[in-house]
């Protein structure tokens, strides 16, 4: 701070004849009245600053006759005390100004709730004009008007920032930084210096309009348009001249990149802040402010929860919402598959989440109802069965091996065959021996379990032995 | 068993003297087959009672009885469903209401017709489920995978081939399984980078992951090379990974011991090197059907100090990468160049003299080398335990006479389509450790060798036979005399079998596994006795035997209650012998083409009455034959159909013995002839 004080000297030295009263005097006048209407504001300590700001100002109107009262006694003496005396002097009008500043920033927090009547300190120091907020005469002298758009002279850094950042701790800053990094080229990195900053103003950026009409008052988003409203106010609107696109400054001298800062104070778009990233241009400032700043007041009418304050955010979003939902068991959506692993990765516990309704369609494939079906009802199948004797041989092998088939646990099908007809194969149904082990084969030795069948095959048994 | 039975007839049950513990321990040794327990359990109730609390271990072939078993069964822990053609819902639910905190282990990789709602069940009752396998369960979706997430104690999951699946599912089961060891994700296309990432991300735990032909990139290489235990780690077939994922290997998993980056074809030995700068640990390494074996390659991969095996099978092969391999400092324990181009005497000579430790080497289809490879290998390589040279069709006679002088340790021997002779075969017979032996198409020998492997390798458990056209029943009665631990015989096509032969093998009683398919003169008294001797007998490959009819089919029906799957394609059985088999309850698949006496009605009768048919191949003709409601009935129990439309030739049926046609059909030397003019 104390480096960038120095450096504003000289600026200060170019017109030390303005008595520094009468530059600041209108200041203090207009403050006052403002102030009075304001609730949270102690007009004591205002008082009490007020007075030691007018002893300092008499001090140093003393300490310049006294220097004007030398110059006259001794012309042609040492000049070598002359720095020293500027210096002096500067110094007590540094501090007299930010006396001066911090004094009327105290206004500050009670000024936000009258908006627009009073105005912040910032917009004061370089006050656009627009016809809306009128400055005092005396400052125009000091801070030239900067076609809407505040030049920020550097007397602003020392605005003591916690009386500035007040009004707006409503509005959480960290919520919106990635998304703001986003609006800004943050690749960019311009060495500080080599561009010029501008600041617009709060109010300016959420004005819906930029251009007023002088006559009426009615605002435009282009200034085109407000040229073409101009005629409807006289002929003299009608000339060419006036009609033509207004001749941009051609300046001799190089012109200086622009960058701009956001008003919002301790934000990193703030020119205060320590890694203070410039926004590009005025677009990005009010889409950087809204966001991060301002209430979210569109509401996505699908999903009812996700909030901007950008309209086009808004549109975006309603484009994506509903569709494609990565969903996580915490509850959290995500538009993209990857985040949602991404978020699954860094957190314990939590886990993708299947939609219910895949759940519930594969629910319904379940074959529960099964068990109940009766198992003979397979057995009912039009098959043109000849009741010849090998057949029935047949049949009788089958048979045996089936023990299984009385147990109602089944595993058939539900299909039903009872509009079949059959012949002869009802057999199959019924179990010539009651063996509840032959169904698991694993454990069936063949020659064990046929006791019965001795007497049909002779054959085979012999080859056993 | 009988002998059981008498000595427990006295009425004192000896016993009764011994703990449980004790006679658990004896229970332990009765694991061979599964028959045995079955039978002591038979022997009175308290065997019974002791049995059913020993059992650990359950593979049941239907649903229907589940309560009943798991009752019987209280001990269960790993329950194996694959062999059930249906578990539905309700299925689930008895097991997860009857086994409760049991079970810890649950196979469910070949059933269909169960949902999210059951595995909910089930992981919500059986808290302590340390092993599920889902693979091939197609119709499993999202809701599926976040029922299983809620599997806390789940240390391994198979879910190959849930093609439905997607990244929210798998995401669920990272986040929910967190102590996965192991997880095999092939085939499941639905998952992508995101869903692999979480899990490396969320399962620190992770020994091994198959990622098998997921489209996956390098995006979640990088979480899963920092995962610290990862053991084994599948890429086959990732075309999303290539040689600049593979920088990202530098930096980790030091851990790494297997390596499977088959069918990998945008990695080139750049990444290969980059690779072998970080995985120190690498012991084994597939490389299948990639990048060329060239110098670079060879280069890249030096220096990988404890490889042991590496797998090169399909890649095209130089012979300075082959040399350039021989020069590495390690001595390999395996390798496969199994149809890979380009391997020369030169190459492969000069690799093998290096690598004298080598236990395994396939040289399958490596067209070019001669009995001079066979030298180096047989000289230098003397520990070999398998040795797999199908079709190496230049090595001479003499050469494998090398191989029975020299490693007489070999265990596995493929000679498939070789000009092996009878006195190669006298000399392998040294090999007494002979396990696995293949002779497919080797139209050299005869039976004078095949009687010397039976008199010497009396350890052998698999024979291939295979359009051997010079094996008659004499070499098969000298096999079946000697090796009584055979386990699996092909003689298809070995025209001159006859039921000698299977009457002599039916002594062979471990026998699960017998094709004699295109054998005419074996008729229904061979495979009687197969039937009566062979109760192991799982699979049975009759086709093309048109002497077995039904009085075949009803011994088999009796006696090999084990028989999972047939062939009766081209045989004389009829609608009874195909009926007959309907009493082999474990019976799952059957191919059923050209028999001329089946008729439609016939087949509809064994369709139903085999409970548990899990694939039927048909005739496309019966299609239209048999009512629609009757498959649809039948792929509701969990049967697949698959139909054949191939014309049966009728004039070739009835000419068979004579027929040219059918003679080169049934004759190797004619078919070889066949095959030659077609190349």
């Amino acid at each position: 701070m104390i480096g960038r004080i120095d450096q504003q000297f000289p600026g200060f030295n170019q017109r030390p004849e303005t008595p520094p009263s009468a530059a600041f005097n209108p200041n203090s006048q207009l403050k006052i009245p403002d102030a009075s209407k304001t609730q949270d504001w102690d007009p004591r300590t205002m008082l009490s600053n007020l007075s030691f700001l007018e002893d300092k100002i008499h001090q140093l109107q003393d300490l310049v006759h006294l220097i004007v009262g030398r110059r006259a006694e001794v012309v042609g003496r040492s000049n070598e005390f002359v720095p020293q005396q500027q210096q002096l002097i500067t110094a007590d009008l540094t501090s007299i100004i930010v006396q001066l500043i911090s004094t009327a920033g105290s206004l500050l927090p009670s000024s936000k709730h009258s908006l627009p009547s009073v105005t912040p300190i910032v917009t004061q120091l370089g006050q656009l004009d627009g016809g809306l907020f009128p400055t005092g005469s005396g400052l125009n002298g000091f801070v030239p008007p900067h076609n809407g758009v505040s030049k920020v002279e550097d007397q602003s850094n020392q605005i003591d920032p916690t009386n500035v950042c007040g009004p707006e701790q409503n509005y959480s800053v960290e919520e919106n930084e990635s998304k703001d990094e986003e609006d800004a080229d943050d690749g960019e990195n311009l060495p500080p210096g080599s561009y010029e900053i501008l600041q617009l103003e709060k109010e300016e950026i959420l004005a819906p309009h930029t251009h007023f009409c002088v006559i009426c008052g009615k605002g435009f988003k282009r200034d085109a348009n407000l040229r073409m409203h101009m005629r409807g106010h006289g002929d003299e609107y009608k000339t060419p001249a006036a009609l033509a696109k207004p001749h941009k400054e051609s300046n001799s001298e190089p012109m200086l990149i622009k960058r701009y800062s956001c008003p919002y104070v301790g934000c990193k778009r703030n020119k205060d802040h320590k890694k203070f990233q410039p926004l590009k241009t005025i677009l990005c400032v009010k889409n950087h402010y809204k966001r991060t700043h301002c209430y979210k007041s569109y509401t996505c009418s699908r999903c009812n929860t996700k909030k901007f304050s950008v309209l086009a955010d808004l549109k975006t979003h309603e484009k994506h919402c509903g569709r494609d939902k990565w969903l996580c068991s915490c509850g959290t959506t995500f538009s993209r598959k990857d985040k949602l692993f991404g978020h699954i990765a860094l957190f314990q516990g939590h886990s993708p989440a299947i939609p219910s309704d895949e759940t519930k369609g594969l629910a319904g494939h379940s074959d529960r109802g099964e068990i109940d079906e009766a198992p003979n009802k397979v057995a009912r199948l039009d098959f043109n069965f000849s009741s010849d004797t090998s057949i029935e041989g047949g049949i009788h092998n089958a048979t045996n091996s089936k023990g299984s088939v009385d147990d109602p646990t089944g595993y058939f099908s539900p299909l039903n065959f009872d509009t079949c007809n059959f012949n002869g194969f009802r057999e199959f149904s019924r179990n010539p021996f009651d063996d509840s082990e032959s169904s698991f084969s694993f454990l069936i030795s063949g020659s064990c379990k046929y006791p019965g069948k001795t007497g049909e095959e002779p054959g085979s048994n012999d080859l056993q032995r | 068993m009988k002998k059981q039975k008498q000595t427990h007839v006295p009425s004192t049950n000896y016993f009764d003297l011994l703990s449980e513990e004790i006679v658990f321990s004896i229970l332990d040794f009765l694991d061979d087959n599964p028959l045995d327990k079955k039978s002591f359990s038979l022997v009175c109730k308290s065997f019974y009672t002791t049995e059913s609390l020993h059992r650990r271990a359950l593979k049941p072939l239907r649903s229907e009885h589940l309560t009943k078993i798991l009752h019987r069964f209280p001990c269960i822990t790993n329950l194996d469903l694959s062999l059930c053609p249906r578990i539905d819902d309700s299925s689930l639910k008895v097991i997860s209401n009857v086994c409760k905190n049991m079970l810890r282990s649950i196979d469910l990789s070949r059933t269909k017709f169960f949902t999210h709602v059951g595995l909910s069940n089930l992981v919500v009752n059986c808290v302590n489920l340390v092993e599920i396998d889902l693979s091939n369960a197609t119709e499993l979706k999202d809701p599926a995978a976040a029922a299983i997430a809620e599997a806390k104690n789940l240390e391994r999951l198979w879910l190959g081939r849930c093609k439905a699946i997607t990244d929210i599912g798998i995401g669920c089961v990272a986040v929910g399984c967190k102590k996965l060891r192991l997880i095999s994700l092939k085939w499941c296309l639905g998952i992508g980078d995101l869903g692999v990432g979480l899990i490396a991300v969320k399962c620190k735990e992770i020994r091994s992951l198959d990622l098998s032909y997921l489209p996956i990139t390098k995006k979640c290489l990088l979480p899963i090379l920092e995962l610290q235990y990862l053991e084994d780690l599948f890429l086959e077939g990732c075309f999303g990974i290539d040689d600049d994922s593979l920088a990202a290997l530098k930096k980790g998993c030091k851990s790494l011991e297997t390596l499977d980056m088959s069918s990998c074809q945008n990695v080139s030995h750049v990444g290969l090197s980059s690779l072998t700068s970080g995985t120190a640990c690498l012991r084994q390494l597939v490389l299948a059907y990639g990048s060329p074996v060239t110098l670079a390659l060879a280069d890249s991969l030096q220096k990988l100090s404890m490889l042991q095996s590496i797998k090169l099978d399909g890649c095209l092969v130089t012979c300075p990468g082959l040399k350039a391999i021989g020069n590495w400092c390690i001595s390999l324990r395996e390798l496969s160049l199994s149809k890979c181009l380009g391997v020369t005497d030169e190459g492969l000579s000069s690799l093998v003299t290096k690598h004298k430790d080598l236990r395994k080497l396939d040289v399958t289809c490596c067209r070019k080398i001669t009995h001079v490879s066979i030298a180096h290998i047989t000289n230098s390589c003397t520990s070999l335990i398998s040795l797999r040279m199908e079709s190496c069709t230049l090595v001479s006679r003499e050469a494998f006479v090398l191989i029975g002088q020299r490693c007489q340790f070999l265990e596995e021997l493929d000679l498939t389509d070789n000009e092996i002779d009878d006195e190669g075969l006298k000399s392998i017979s040294r090999c007494s450790k002979l396990s696995n032996l293949k002779l497919g198409i080797c139209l050299n020998i005869t039976d004078e060798g095949l009687a010397q492997i039976g008199l010497c390798c009396s350890q052998l458990i698999e024979l291939d036979l295979y359009r051997s056209a010079g094996i008659m029943d004499t070499g098969i009665l000298a096999i079946a005399r000697g090796c009584p631990g055979l386990e699996m015989v092909n003689i298809a096509y070995c025209k001159e079998i006859t039921d000698h032969s299977l009457i002599s093998l039916s002594r062979c009683s471990k026998l699960n596994t017998l094709e004699t398919r295109g054998c005419p003169l074996i008729t229904s008294l061979g495979l009687a006795a197969i039937a009566v001797g062979c109760k192991q007998l799982v699979k049975l490959d009759i086709k093309k035997c048109y002497n077995i009819d039904d009085a075949g089919m009803i011994p088999l029906a009796h006696f090999s209650q084990n028989l999972r799957q047939i062939n009766l394609s081209y045989s004389s059985v009829t609608d009874v012998g195909l009926l007959s088999l309907a009493s082999i309850s474990c019976l799952q698949s059957m191919t059923i083409l050209h028999l001329k006496g089946l008729t439609p009605s016939g087949l509809a009768a064994a369709l139903l009455a085999c409970g548990g048919l899990t694939k039927v191949k048909l005739q496309e003709s019966f299609k239209s034959l048999l009512p629609r409601h009757l498959f649809k009935h039948l792929e509701a129990r969990g049967c697949v159909f698959q139909w054949r439309d191939k014309v049966f030739q009728i004039i070739e049926m009835a000419l068979r013995s004579t027929f040219y046609y059918l003679q080169a059909e049934v004759d190797p030397i004619f078919w070889k002839l066949q095959l030659e003019d077609v190349e």
